[in-house]
């Protein structure tokens, strides 16, 4: 289909829907979204030439010296916005290129592009379906207030929050983002949804305009909601479980009928490659000094590199596919948080997969048993390492990856490390409620 | 819009039928075998009765129970008390064949709407010029390719087709996501139908969908 129609398409859309903003969406490297504002009058030039903005004011973007940038909309991500009152408005996400036409390396989006062609290349398309949870608070203050203290699939009158998720679902499912289901999680006031498959590229795109939802609703009914990783000590975090498929055609590469778990040669190598690459990665998959605090035994988050068909301890494991579904074998891994860069961290995740493929990794034996339980002897014997245990660590791991240098680009690559650093650096600073506890009365 | 896919029965149509076909201006392919496994992507069969007419009957009855391609049959002046009560014929003309009436009954078949510019089904109506999607009068926001999908079913509501083909008429030859597209932008269109009319787009088991 060319995208000329498409472009077509949105510009009548426009004229016959009344609406009198479009947004320019697309996100800085950090995976923050920022949006442009265009009126309809300028969408015909946005489609031929991009929109120029400062790329020196976006995070990751660029030096002031190269400060111009443009955002070209891509009109297949045309979407009305619901819920806007009397306003009508829509949205575009962009990718963003250089005056001289060519793609912008320090763009996520495309990041992510470039990736998903090197899986095309080998004639695999990558699905993804996220497991998104988050936290509602009374506000964003820097003491968490619960709304409840409902737990695992609680209904009303616990889960006081059912509404505002119910709401959400229904604007995310008129954005054409189909919900699979959603439930009351663990950890009081914590909810999850959970996302219909689709490509990666559509994934990385709806995970942005999903976090965007959940908090325009939470706060049109005068809450907050947060992704961040660890906002409570004592109760679970929340991650974004991603299951992963790569498809060739209409067939899924993952599955092969007789093999003794269900998964190809192919499903074994990807596992191999994930596991291979775990600890360079995480930087990318947990970005944050506090997702390494969601990292920790006690709260069904993974520690330990290893993968199993049903352990909710380990960092890969390959759900049980109801019989006669081929089509949804696939791989989940558990570590990343959704609040990470979705089009970064499925870039990292699918390049360390193809990896495994491309050069023929073995699939170490499954760890069937609570890893956390383990010795760390026992461990070591059964060959499994432990993910990161900070973000300094998981800096330093990644620094030496030349699997996350080339699936990032040098540009996000250099950027991400020496941003990251200063993180650490700022927190380095601090000095913690935990250490003012613990040694002001005694030392 | 394209030409027609014309399908012809048997592969070896009587000379008459042939000529009328090239008079009225129509292109055609030809067959023997209407046992498919799958569904069928012609545009209307023409089934000539010719010397065995219950068989041909049969099978075009057997036909319709899989696929929704309209029949025109042939038919001798003899054979057309037969046609009373055939299932799945949709029309018929009679031997010799007229090229003018036939090029008539072969369009009134495979025009697929009475309009240029609107479709309906239900309480659905899209607008093929301004691609506006309205369900019962509310305007639903789709993408391009959501607009196209929805535009295609219902232009060919009634009949299953394979993911395959989906791809190709919708998206094209060119696109090469692959066949779980369509599974995709099936579930969006689901969703933004809404849970009263998703049960529209039906899972046929092992060919695809169907809508309507």
């Amino acid at each position: 289909m060319s995208p000329g129609k498409q472009a077509e398409y949105v510009l009548r859309t426009v004229e016959e829907r009344g609406i009198r903003f479009v947004r320019l969406w697309f996100t800085d490297v950090q995976g923050f979204l920022k949006s442009v504002s265009i009126s309809p009058a300028e969408l015909e030039t946005a489609f031929e030439e991009g929109m120029t903005f400062d790329g020196s004011s976006i995070d990751g973007y660029a030096r002031v010296q190269e400060a111009d940038m443009l955002a070209v909309p891509d009109p297949a991500t045309f979407q009305v916005l619901p819920m806007r009152g009397d306003e009508q408005v829509a949205r575009m996400f962009c990718d963003i290129v250089t005056p001289d036409g060519a793609a912008f390396e320090g763009d996520p989006r495309g990041v992510l592009k470039r990736n998903l062609a090197e899986a095309s290349d080998l004639g695999f398309n990558f699905y993804v379906a996220p497991e998104l949870e988050y936290f509602y608070f009374q506000d964003a203050g820097p003491e968490p207030k619960v709304l409840d203290h409902g737990g695992y699939f609680d209904l009303t009158p616990l889960d006081l929050a059912q509404e505002f998720r119910r709401k959400t679902i229904n604007v995310l499912e008129l954005m054409g983002i189909p919900v699979e289901h959603s439930h009351h999680e663990v950890a009081p006031s914590q909810h999850e949804i959970i996302a219909r498959y689709t490509d990666a590229l559509t994934m990385a795109d709806n995970i942005m305009t999903f976090r965007l939802t959940v908090k325009e609703v939470a706060l049109e009914h005068g809450i907050y909601a947060t992704f961040m990783p660890k906002p409570l000590e004592n109760h679970d975090g929340s991650g974004m479980h991603l299951h992963l498929s790569l498809f060739e055609g209409d067939r899924n590469a993952f599955y092969e009928p007789g093999s003794d778990n269900g998964l190809s040669k192919v499903g074994q190598q990807f596992i191999a490659g994930l596991l291979h690459h775990a600890s360079e990665l995480t930087a990318v998959t947990n970005q944050w000094v506090n997702s390494y605090k969601r990292l920790v035994a006690g709260f069904e988050a993974p520690i330990y590199i290893s993968w199993a068909r049903n352990n909710q301890s380990a960092l890969v494991r390959v759900p049980t596919v109801k019989k006669g579904k081929p089509s949804s074998v696939r791989v989940e891994y558990r570590a990343a948080d959704a609040s990470c860069n979705p089009y970064l961290a499925l870039s990292v995740l699918l390049a360390a997969g193809l990896a495994g493929i491309r050069n023929n990794y073995e699939l170490p034996p499954e760890v069937a048993s609570d890893i956390n339980r383990l010795t760390s002897a026992e461990r070591a014997a059964a060959g499994v390492d432990r993910l990161p245990a900070t973000l300094a660590d998981a800096l330093d791991r990644m620094e030496r990856s030349e699997l996350v240098a080339s699936a990032l680009g040098e540009h996000v690559f250099d950027w991400f490390l020496r941003n990251k650093r200063e993180e650490w650096d700022r927190y380095q600073h601090h000095v913690s409620r935990f250490e003012l506890e613990t040694y002001l009365p005694v030392l | 819009m394209t030409a027609a896919d014309l399908v012809v029965h048997p592969a070896n149509p009587s000379r008459d039928l042939a000529d009328a076909m090239a008079a009225a201006g129509l292109t055609f392919s030809t067959t023997d075998h209407l046992e498919h496994d799958g569904p069928l992507d012609w545009d209307l069969l023409i089934v000539e009765l010719g010397e065995e007419p219950l068989r041909r009957l049969r099978m075009v009855e057997r036909l319709a129970e899989q696929s929704a391609v309209p029949v025109l049959a042939v038919v001798d002046p003899s054979q057309v008390g037969l046609v009373e009560t055939a299932v799945g014929v949709a029309d018929f003309v009679i031997a010799p064949v007229g090229n003018v009436e036939l090029g008539v009954r072969v369009r009134r078949l495979t025009i697929r709407t009475g309009s240029d510019e609107v479709l309906d089904f239900k309480d659905l109506r899209l607008n093929v010029l301004t691609y506006q999607a309205t369900l019962a009068g509310q305007p639903v926001d789709l993408t391009f390719m959501e607009y196209e999908l929805l535009r295609f079913f219902v232009e060919h509501h009634g009949r299953a087709w394979s993911r395959e083909q989906l791809l190709s008429k919708v998206w094209g030859y060119e696109y090469y996501g692959g066949a779980r597209t369509v599974d995709v932008h099936v579930r969006r269109l689901r969703s933004k139908l809404g849970e009263s009319r998703a049960s529209w787009i039906t899972t046929v088991r092992s060919v695809g969908y169907r809508f309507g």
